[in-house]
């Protein structure tokens, strides 16, 4: 099989895009991304690998705004992200002027997917190692919405999804553990999934909650580290309810 | 006949142009707003040709919203004023715009200023300008009672009176006003000076 991977993307005789599928090994090693929606809330989170000493971590932001109503989280080469977002930026406000209307979330989804496709069947140029999280209200409707992209220009809506590293072990608690949710459930149910495999504490995790009227606001280090004692006291509660009742009989 | 006019106050700056929108001797509508909200902090009062002016403010305001979500912080008054006339500019010995526009904006540290645009990309800082056959009288005005640092009411009363001078001595002068205004708070819609309202559908 060694001969079809080459820097151009072609198709293996047993019908393997293998530069897609070495895209889609760039994004599992990247940081773990998390995306849940709610009935009036949607959340995005991500993990913060260590940051070194000297670094000024505001300057990493890995949630980013793309319009104001809609907001997106990647795991992956981050270099790729950029230039996704910058095109994706554009492309708002650019529908914006020709229609005089904003973009819906799946238009914009639609539009980074189709950008990941186009460098998955053009020569000289390489996938995007990147899968992105959508998130956003419909501008008329006020439907919220969760989208997710992959390298290989795929999309489809979710109730709630991860992705990077580790995303196996987040999704299979999201599948346990989904419920419809809203306000705050929705955002511990997002912290939830994110410590299964990320390091307990505000400092590891970014999140950033998104609701129709104040659009998105990134929670700070001590909102993050309340919210995680809160959830860390409620698993003690469950804990201890689990041993009582055995006691009694 | 178009008039803009606008004046930098205390803590504040504002634009009021007129509202007719009119081809040959046809009134389209006189409710039309030619001051644009260009973000939070910024407007854009426009007057000429009835498509560039449209156009070409709408680009502006976009290129402004899309710096603000690709740097995460707004553009500067002089930012943005410089960013227009470069547009002008750069259209100017291809297909040129005939717009004529004054930028009204806030910045924290800065305070409140008002740019001179006109169509052939002549860009100046002002503290009060207009254009449009109305400027031959709101200028006037404003050269007589105008001082820096005029409060809102004074300012509105100077307004005003420009107003009044328009509709009495300009020939075919436009019936109705929007005034709006900029300060540490935003931009918004601050009047409106109506004399003539646009007719509703007449009961059958």
């Amino acid at each position: 099989m060694a001969r079809y991977d080459r820097a151009i993307t072609v198709f293996s005789p047993d019908g393997h895009l293998f530069q897609v599928e070495y895209a889609l090994e760039a994004v599992r090693k990247g940081n773990a991304a998390v995306g849940v929606r709610g009935t009036d809330t949607i959340v995005l989170g991500v993990e913060k690998k260590a940051t070194p000493k000297l670094q000024d971590s505001r300057t990493v932001r890995k949630i980013v705004s793309l319009d104001n109503h809609i907001a997106l989280a990647c795991a992956g080469l981050k270099a790729d992200a950029r230039i996704l977002i910058n095109r994706a930026r554009i492309e708002c406000q650019s529908h914006r002027l020709t229609v005089e209307d904003p973009v819906t979330v799946e238009y914009i989804t639609r539009y980074i997917a189709g950008l990941q496709q186009k460098y998955t069947q053009s020569g000289g140029v390489r996938p995007f190692g990147l899968s992105t999280l959508i998130i956003g209200f419909d501008p008329y409707t006020g439907v919220p919405a969760l989208y997710q992209t992959d390298p290989s220009g795929t999309f489809s809506a979710w109730k709630a999804n991860a992705t990077g590293r580790n995303s196996n072990s987040m999704r299979e608690f999201l599948e346990k553990n989904y419920k419809e949710t809203s306000g705050k459930e929705t955002v511990k149910l997002a912290i939830r999934a994110l410590l299964e495999v990320v390091e307990s504490g505000g400092k590891n995790i970014e999140i950033a909650v998104m609701t129709r009227e104040t659009g998105l606001r990134q929670l700070d280090e001590a909102e993050i580290d309340a919210i995680v004692a809160e959830i860390e006291a409620e698993k003690a509660a469950a804990e201890a309810a689990k041993k009582a009742p055995s006691k009694e009989t | 006949m178009e008039c803009v006019f606008g004046l930098v106050g205390d803590g504040f700056a504002l634009i009021a142009a007129d509202s007719s929108a009119v081809h040959s001797i046809l009134v389209h509508k006189s409710n039309e707003d030619k001051v644009m909200i260009l973000d939070s902090h910024k407007l854009l009062g426009a007057s000429g040709e009835g498509g560039d002016r449209v156009q070409f403010t709408e680009y502006i305001q976009k290129n402004v919203h899309l710096y603000q979500f690709r740097n995460g912080i707004p553009l500067t008054t002089a930012a943005a004023a410089n960013f227009t006339r470069g547009e002008l500019a750069i259209a100017l010995r291809k297909n040129p715009y005939l717009v004529n526009i004054l930028l009204a904006g806030y910045d924290k540290d800065i305070g409140p200023s008002l740019y001179y645009i006109d169509y052939i990309a002549t860009l100046h800082k002002i503290e009060k300008g207009a254009f449009g056959y109305g400027s031959y009288f709101s200028l006037s005005m404003m050269d007589r009672h105008y001082h820096s640092g005029m409060s809102l009411e004074e300012a509105i009363d100077l307004v005003d009176k420009c107003i009044m001078e328009i509709r009495s001595r300009l020939v075919v002068a436009p019936p109705n006003f929007v005034i709006k205004i900029v300060d540490k708070d935003g931009a918004r819609e601050y009047a409106w000076r109506e004399s003539v309202k646009d007719a509703g559908i007449a009961p059958a």
